[in-house]
């Protein structure tokens, strides 16, 4: 038979991200996949360097959408440990709080998201529908539905109030309600169970040597969380059980969110019964002494890593972001041998990619040789600079030509 | 002269049948909306789609071949439309009946799924290649299914024409009831027919886009819309015809409020099994289609011989 090769992305509609997969097909079998990443490459950890902490936090809440929370709660712990801050209690419980909010919304969406792929357009609508209830309830808690900006060096941002902490809880009971369904819905409805179990394989064994993070890895019967295993904000006084199956397949990677959701529901229940009085955040220092930290976070995700390097001024000399997507990428080439081509979205949205939070790098290829080169800053910038001249932009004389627009402008 | 001019063009031919179909894709999106707790579109959202899409440039790629990338939709939409002069509407008799036009509609009804084959092959495009063979594969699993289905009834009645069938199960009503088993193979096979979920396979947007309608635009993208909207319209009143037969002896404007209640049946029908559930991959559909289907549609075929055995 013959192989084709078909490309899925950069741009298409199972994507929501620019990602490139090649799928070199035999039929409707995928016999081999190939993966290009960078496409969406912002340049956020050099932006960081010419930034100071506090901004930073503003900006690294911006590598991703859904879990901006994650990545902004990682780089301040970073630099607390730095500066060698205690948080309040009542800080890290906030803190805990909004991180767990974030996971619901987070799932909730990953499942209308799997609903989708598979052509099941009734349970995304549902899905985001309920996940609507949580949206709101961040949005009352810190003014944003998204990038909530509650964190600060030292603690966060906005203290909870008596009637938020009511609203929560009501809501919560709602959520979970809704929660118990979609797993009745999950492990009942016979064509989506055909569509998801036996898909996607991951061995236990591939899954670790691959380095599979978050519900990807758990599914496959990694017991791995960071919430457990190196406990961050409140989650040292928190019980809560890991959520591990061993489908090993997109089918386990379901049952796995949906089983964490309801762990995250009791946690939220635990942080409003022990929820401590008192400040809520600390003073921090502008300048963090020098030294290097490298903080752990599990996001939604699975574990979110940033590293911080400080050189003693208000500027980090070195931050690196890793978030779980890259983690987990390695694993989807394996995932996605022998598979239908059919299978092809479910397979890839099962590790809940976030293609634009990963790239931290871009290749610079050679058209035409496809050799791989590298470029210095400056470089890169003088080609900029070049390349727009080339197209007619030319920004060494924008101020000239401002000012030539505002004259004609005037008459 | 004028008469049949008139009933092949305006009522009950192409004018009515595109505005019928269109308001049926309405109620399908409406419920559909309704179902999964949306607003879903107002009342002219289909026909302004079709204004929208015929207002639009059609493109066509470079490397296809242009006569039959254009030729398709036309051929599709015809062949669905004309299909509607043998079925009995409201009146138990088609527009033209004749002894074996059960055939002809059949026949008329794969016309589309071949265009649809024949466009996504000729538009040169990967998706709309997988897409192409996708259907073609689709049609071999549920045209059976669909054939035998639907020729229980007409076995039971002893005639291969829609007419002579519906006038049987005027004469006899409770013979309805030996088709159930029919009736959902038939709807099932439908769906294939219609590629809606679970059966949209050919179309899978997450996978390959849009399918063989990948590269289409403007207004040939509008006559392919078209044709899926008259398909629904014209396979509702087929299954409307053979297996919920009433209302034909009622007076004319009543006999018509009966058929489109029947039309809405099916079509609610339809709408509620695409909402229930996911979409099958290709090898679970052909696999369903001929281990389920096929020997239910077979098993329905037996009973109507032996009742048909029983009555003599």
């Amino acid at each position: 038979m013959n192989r084709i090769k078909i490309p899925i992305g950069p741009q298409h509609p199972a994507l929501k991200e620019p990602e490139n997969f090649q799928l070199v097909l035999e039929g409707e079998k995928i016999y081999e996949a190939g993966m290009r990443l960078g496409y969406n490459h912002r340049g956020m950890e050099k932006a960081c360097e010419q930034r100071t902490y506090l901004q930073d936090i503003y900006l690294l809440e911006r590598v991703c959408g859904i879990c901006s929370h994650s990545h902004s709660t990682c780089f301040v712990q970073a630099v607390e440990e730095l500066a060698g801050l205690q948080v309040p209690p009542r800080g890290l419980y906030i803190r805990t709080l909004i991180g767990e909010l974030e996971r619901i919304h987070s799932h909730l969406l990953w499942l209308g998201v799997a609903g989708h792929e598979v052509g099941f357009d009734t349970l995304l609508m549902y899905s985001w529908r309920d996940r609507e209830i949580v949206m709101d309830l961040l949005c009352e808690i810190s003014g944003n539905r998204v990038n909530y900006a509650m964190n600060t060096i030292g603690g966060v941002r906005r203290d909870l109030t008596p009637a938020q902490l009511e609203n929560i809880s009501k809501s919560i009971d709602a959520l979970e309600e809704r929660t118990k369904y979609y797993i009745q819905v999950a492990t009942e409805e016979a064509t989506l169970i055909a569509r998801l179990s036996k898909v996607g394989f991951l061995s236990n064994a591939d899954a670790l040597k691959l380095g599979a993070a978050g519900p990807t890895g758990r599914a496959c019967g990694v017991d791995r969380d960071v919430r457990r295993d190196d406990p961050y904000a409140a989650y040292a006084d928190m019980e809560f059980k890991v959520v591990v199956d061993n489908h090993c397949d997109v089918y386990g990677r379901t049952l796995v969110r949906l089983g964490e959701l309801m762990e995250t529901y009791s946690i939220i229940r635990q942080v409003l019964k022990k929820i401590p009085e008192g400040p809520i955040a600390v003073k921090a220092p502008r300048k963090i002494p020098a030294g290097e930290v490298f903080s752990r976070y599990e996001a939604p995700r699975g574990e979110d890593v940033h590293y911080v390097q400080s050189n003693g001024t208000e500027k980090p000399e070195r931050v690196k972001v890793r978030a779980p997507t890259l983690a987990n990428l390695s694993s989807v080439a394996k995932m996605l041998e022998d598979n239908y081509l059919a299978d092809a979205p479910i397979v890839i949205a099962a590790i809940d990619p976030c293609f634009s939070c990963t790239d931290r790098a871009l290749a610079i290829k050679d058209a035409r040789k496809g050799a791989l080169g590298v470029m210095e800053w400056g470089d890169l910038r003088k080609y900029g600079i070049e390349w727009h001249r080339r197209n007619g932009i030319d920004f060494s004389d924008l101020n000239k030509r401002f000012s030539k627009f505002m004259e004609r402008c005037r008459i | 002269m004028i008469n049949s001019l008139f009933s092949l063009f305006v009522f009950p031919g192409l004018f009515f049948v595109i505005f019928a179909s269109l308001a049926f894709e309405y109620a399908d999106r409406k419920i559909h909306a309704r179902m999964q707790n949306r607003k879903g579109p107002p009342w002219f959202q289909p026909l302004a789609d079709m204004i929208k899409l015929l207002a639009k440039d059609s493109l066509v790629p470079e490397h296809a071949d242009r006569t039959l990338f254009k030729l398709m939709p036309i051929v599709a939409l015809a062949a669905a439309t004309a299909s509607i002069m043998y079925i009995p509407l409201w009146r138990s008799s088609a527009l033209y009946a004749f002894d074996g036009d059960l055939i002809v509609v059949f026949y008329l009804l794969t016309i589309p799924t071949m265009s649809l084959f024949l466009a996504g092959w000729s538009s040169t495009s990967l998706y709309s290649l997988i897409g192409a063979v996708r259907s073609l594969t689709q049609l071999f699993a549920y045209e059976v299914p669909f054939f035998i289905g639907l020729l229980g009834p007409c076995i039971l009645a002893d005639t291969w024409s829609l007419s002579g069938v519906a006038e049987y199960y005027t004469k006899t009503p409770a013979m309805m009831l030996v088709n159930v088993i029919g009736f959902a193979v038939s709807l099932t096979a439908l769906l294939g027919k219609l590629e809606k979920v679970p059966f949209d396979i050919p179309e899978a947007e997450t996978e390959i886009v849009a399918g063989p309608l990948t590269e289409y635009s403007g207004w040939a993208l509008a006559l392919f819309r078209l044709t899926l909207d008259v398909e629904l319209f014209v396979g509702a009143s087929l299954l409307a015809a053979v297996f919920l037969p009433f209302g034909f002896g009622l007076p004319a404007w009543a006999a018509f409020v009966v058929y489109l209640i029947r039309l809405l049946m099916v079509v609610a029908l339809i709408t509620l099994l695409r909402t229930l559930f996911a979409r099958l991959r290709l090898e679970q559909m052909v696999n369903f289609c001929w281990k389920y289907l096929a020997p239910a549609a077979l098993l329905q075929l037996v009973v109507n011989l032996c009742v048909k055995m029983f009555l003599k």
